[in-house]
């Protein structure tokens, strides 16, 4: 069984219907007991760090997710929920769990893209991630495929823990973490087919991990 | 590099599409999951589903169909047409949907734009506008004018004023519609396209006018837009969407390939 994190920013009704539809047991929850019993737990995330964060800390549930990273429990965060792994985050000026080494830093309205035209922002749409290291949860995925972000915000890891890039105005990295503590920036549970082989490796990773 | 988005778009009256679609095959659809599967499973990047609902029973039915959607298609989808409170809203994206679009009841009273985007984020809110070609007045400097009710209400708001005013009030993209190029399938509206493109920093969609796949790539180079919505082109099976991303693509576009 995975546990979907419950912390009401996220959209773990989304992340619940395609783990639903792929077959895997899961549950949104926020009790220690379940999510301690869990295979793995998925951690997302819509809106805004700040806010993110001020409902993790009022309940509790920082101390129970940097528990459970730290006991070897896999973890799959999906864009906030990938943001605010890292230690800070500029939106809303945001201390975040600080299970990761880096930070996270609003595109540059500067920036241009590959026409020489600004870039718009947020960053909404497909796009791809190129594998900066090998990943289990790309197997068997398409290197042309693509997945869907809708972001204004990027992480920036330490370099060591960056797994892959997606190129918007500046290759950024869209995926990073290490072998069984993975955040991305996409939503695999709205990015179609390539979206959810990447959940079902992870649903098979915790499974293995067990 | 982020794909230009192709995004068909689905009218639905009382939880059942309001013409028929036919796709290549002449196999008639009437059921809006049903054909919003066919969509995701030919490469649509996205959908929307346009609500003309009049009643109240039949706004139950679109909640339905929202949720049986949101099931079993795993591509974002948006849900316009009669929303008009942030209550509204919290309906359609608890049953599912990513993204919610105001039209009218933005016009009238636009403070729903910020509170939609206090509440759900700003990228969960899409503008649409309707958009009517006029004489350039000192009012509508652009030469191009906000409209309501399918057309039939002039507002007297300059176009691309608006668009400016929604983006800065937390709209996350615009879709801008031509009430004069829709339905014609002669092209876009791309002088409309490219300034409302060029007057925001936040996507927006070029909608009314789509008739072939060169409209689209039109469409997203000439116009400068993120995304094209395309209705009866591919409604009536003239084109499938692979069609129209190899027709983009070899236009220089990147599109989507892989799905």
């Amino acid at each position: 069984m995975l546990a979907i994190l419950d912390y009401k920013a996220g959209n773990q009704t989304s992340v619940r219907r395609a783990l639903d539809h792929l077959g895997i047991p899961c549950r949104i929850t926020a009790d220690p007991a379940v999510i301690a019993d869990a295979a793995g737990i998925v951690f997302p995330g819509v809106g805004a760090a700040g806010q993110a964060m001020h409902e993790l800390t009022s309940t509790g549930l920082d101390a129970l997710l940097t528990a459970q990273v730290a006991a070897g429990k896999p973890l799959l965060g999906i864009c906030v929920g990938c943001q605010i792994l890292l230690e800070y985050s500029a939106e809303n000026d945001t201390t975040a769990l600080g299970v990761i080494p880096g930070q996270c830093a609003m595109f540059s309205p500067a920036l241009t893209d590959e026409d020489g035209e600004p870039i718009r922002i947020p960053h909404m749409g497909w796009n791809r991630v190129t594998l900066s290291r090998p990943c289990e949860l790309f197997d068997g995925i398409d290197k042309e495929a693509e997945f869907y972000f809708v972001h204004s915000y990027y992480p920036v890891p330490a370099a060591e823990y960056v797994i892959g890039v997606t190129d918007y105005g500046l290759p950024f990295c869209s995926i990073h973490g290490r072998k069984g503590l993975w955040a991305v920036q996409f939503h695999p549970e709205k990015s179609g087919r390539p979206g959810l082989a990447l959940l079902a490796n992870f649903a098979a990773y915790c499974k293995e991990a067990r | 590099m982020l794909s230009k988005r192709v995004i068909p778009c689905l009218d639905v009256r009382d939880g059942k599409l309001t013409k028929g679609i036919k796709f290549k095959g002449n196999v008639d659809i009437g059921d809006p999951v049903e054909t919003a599967r066919l969509y995701y499973e030919a490469g649509a990047d996205e959908l929307v589903f346009y609500d003309i609902t009049a009643s109240s029973e039949g706004r139950g039915i679109m909640l339905d169909v929202v949720d049986k959607v949101a099931s079993q298609i795993f591509i974002p989808f948006s849900v316009g047409g009669g929303i008009s409170t942030v209550e509204d809203m919290r309906a359609v994206l608890l049953a599912g949907a990513e993204k919610i679009s105001v039209n009218s009841a933005a016009v009238k009273n636009p403070d729903i734009i910020s509170q939609g985007a206090a509440a759900f984020g700003s990228q969960c809110v899409v503008v649409g506008m309707d958009v009517k070609q006029v004489p350039v007045s000192e009012k509508i400097p652009s030469g191009y004018e906000i409209v309501i009710h399918g057309g039939r209400k002039p507002m007297g708001l300059d176009a691309v004023e608006w668009a400016r005013t929604v983006e800065a009030l937390g709209a996350g993209e615009i879709c801008c519609n031509s009430i004069d190029a829709d339905g014609a399938k002669t092209g876009y509206e791309l002088t409309l396209t490219r300034l409302i493109s060029e007057a925001v920093t936040i996507p927006v969609i070029a909608s009314g006018g789509a008739g072939n796949p060169d409209h689209m790539a039109d469409a997203v180079t000439v116009g400068k837009a993120s995304a094209a919505l395309i209705a009866s082109i591919v409604h009536y099976g003239e084109y499938s969407i692979e069609d129209c991303k190899n027709r983009m693509a070899a236009r220089g576009v990147k599109v989507r390939r892989v799905w």
